[in-house]
């Protein structure tokens, strides 16, 4: 299986009212044609501004350093034509749908727009492109709800638009930012399986944006772990969740409470989530993991490979297996 | 169990929005220091019950009785606003929104205290470094303002608010949804903690059933209103008998989900 998408060393520096701010130092990921990756951290950790950079929608004045390839195209360096070329070739779906749709326009009018101006497509061929995709997402009677405002449907009927949307470019990379976040469990997951659907009948590959392992793990083939702005662990996403890797992972795994146990205490990692301009020098997550030591605080962690994962832990390969439960002090 | 032991009852209670039944004969007895979650997806109807119990809607119908008296209706009497208001307390879901951005925690917690038990301004700030230390705030983080704490931090300035009254009973509406993963089970820790040394009762309105079992020793499974299961939290999760209890149970992702379209789902049974 080819690589679809090549992220090498990528770091991106944002524009902020006290200079430059890194957000991504060195990041690595690749996803090959009809991959799900999963991509999941806490606030700061880069996730978003990830998928941004390969969608080509970060703020102005960003710097990046580092490639982007997609399908051997260097993405940094697209301009115009090319760059709107980039990106109906990588849809975006984002957390908020009612934050991304034109409240006054029907649906029918935001989801054909791109083909009407940017394909020249007639508008009744257009329309019928829209209510054909309504219905691979599981919308019933689509003409109907072409025809209605965004108010006028629920978040999770909202959400799905948004996927068909998406869909419509005929993207070959879906990136979805906490796209089932806002929604219920049910429609969660009724969105999933769509999306599992999708993959599958079209070849899509995707870069699955959450902050839920275990919906990671669920769904997804592989998953990469951020913290602070680097990747810490790359694992097959089902092993990342029994059996992690990084004493990160490890920590998120066993922070969560369990549906099917109550623990006395939830194991808590102190601190706070650190963006990446405010991480510490030697290993980013060394002031609040329990393994840390001397060393991990005085060099900067490199990425190695462990059990067919990546894993950014000099004391990786002695934790092996010690990770999990009970090794926290 | 007496009947000095209840904390809160809510009987037969009932809101009708226009004409939707948003709540419907809803019922249930809270005793001192245990916890009861209400679970349910949006529109379900919790959170309304939630905003009936401190006060913010009034119910259509029914009763809801803290500390023995009854809250069902408005007060008209300042004294007895206050007196409700001690009682019962609620920390909300977004603690972006919920705190005053122009006034650091310490400030909020002793606002609240002047107002609720006056005392001397040595007294309160005393009483201000306790709450701050339950949570787990240090002084510099109390004498912050909420801009410049992170969403965690924030949360429990929220927590250590609502408990500056003494209350009873804390609601706690989806109030660790929007936190992240290492922060949600730092403050589970604390609201554990504060449970166990203060005898204290909490409603947690949540969809997370993961945290449902964490906190809660009772749960309500809410569906357009109404009350379609109730039992032990851990054996309504483990053997849940209400359809509607099983579906949100199965649609909780853990190793080896498998996601189901609803169509898959219809055919299947």
């Amino acid at each position: 299986m080819s690589d679809l998408l090549t992220v090498t060393e990528l770091t991106v520096r944002l524009k902020m009212d006290s200079g430059m701010r890194e957000v991504i130092t060195g990041t690595s990921l690749s996803i090959a044609q009809g991959e799900a990756m999963g991509l999941v951290g806490e606030s700061g950790s880069g996730k978003s501004m990830t998928a941004k950079a390969i969608a080509r929608l970060l703020p102005d004045g960003a710097e990046t350093l580092g490639s982007v390839v997609f399908d051997g195209v260097d993405v940094l360096a697209l301009t115009g034509d090319e760059l709107r070329e980039h990106r109906s070739q990588v849809a975006v779906v984002f957390q908020d749908p009612r934050a991304h749709i034109n409240p006054v326009r029907r649906i029918d009018d935001f989801m054909t727009e791109s083909l009407r101006t940017l394909r020249d497509v007639p508008k009744a061929e257009a329309t019928k492109r829209a209510a054909a995709v309504l219905e691979e997402v599981g919308i019933d009677d689509p003409a109907k709800r072409l025809r209605q405002y965004p108010h006028e449907l629920s978040g999770g009927m909202l959400q799905r638009v948004m996927i068909a949307t998406a869909l419509l470019s005929e993207p070959r990379l879906l990136l979805a930012d906490e796209c089932t976040t806002a929604l219920d469990v049910t429609t969660q997951a009724e969105v999933m399986a769509i999306l599992d659907d999708l993959r599958r009948d079209r070849g899509l590959s995707m870069l699955f944006i959450t902050h839920d392992l275990e919906l990671a793990g669920a769904v997804c083939d592989r998953t990469t772990v951020m913290y602070a702005g680097q990747v810490v662990e790359t694992r097959e996403a089902r092993l990342l969740h029994g059996d992690p890797l990084h004493p990160y992972s490890a920590a998120l795994v066993d922070a969560r409470p369990d549906i099917d146990s109550t623990a006395d205490r939830l194991r808590a990692i102190p601190g706070r989530p650190l963006s990446a301009f405010e991480a510490p020098s030697g290993c980013r997550f060394a002031t609040r993991c329990s393994f840390a030591q001397d060393s991990c605080r005085e060099h900067d962690q490199v990425i190695t490979e462990l059990d067919g994962g990546l894993v950014r832990c000099e004391r990786a390969v002695e934790l092996r297996g010690k990770v999990r439960e009970g090794a926290h002090v | 169990m007496s009947e000095s032991d209840i904390v809160l009852s809510v009987s037969g209670l009932r809101k009708v929005f226009g004409t939707q039944v948003a709540v419907d004969d809803m019922n249930f007895e809270l005793p001192a220091g245990k916890s009861l979650a209400i679970v349910g997806e949006s529109g379900s109807g919790k959170t309304t019950v939630a905003r009936m119990i401190v006060g913010l809607e009034k119910p259509t119908a029914g009763t809801i009785i803290a500390c023995g008296r009854d809250r069902s209706k408005p007060s008209r009497k300042g004294a007895e606003r206050k007196l409700r208001g001690r009682e019962v307390q609620i920390v909300f879901q977004d603690p972006y929104s919920s705190l005053d951005p122009r006034q650091t925690g310490a400030d909020l917690v002793d606002e609240v205290l002047r107002v609720h038990h006056g005392g001397s301004a040595a007294d309160r700030a005393k009483r201000v470094a306790d709450l701050a230390a339950l949570v787990g705030l240090d002084q510099r983080q109390m004498n912050a303002m909420p801009k410049a704490l992170s969403g965690g931090q924030r949360q429990r300035v929220a927590i250590a608010r609502a408990l500056a009254t003494d209350p009873r009973v804390l609601i706690l509406d989806e109030s660790v949804a929007a936190l992240d993963v290492s922060i949600q089970a730092q403050v589970l820790n604390v609201l554990a903690d504060i449970r166990d040394q203060q005898g204290i009762s909490y409603v947690l309105i949540s969809h997370d059933l993961a945290v449902v079992r964490q906190l809660t020793d009772e749960a309500l499974v809410m569906q357009r209103g109404v009350v379609v299961e109730r039992g032990v939290t851990s054996e309504l999760l483990d053997n849940p008998q209400h359809p509607y209890t099983q579906l949100l149970r199965a649609s909780v992702p853990g190793p080896g989900w498998t996601p189901q379209r609803a169509r898959e789902r219809a055919a299947a049974v």
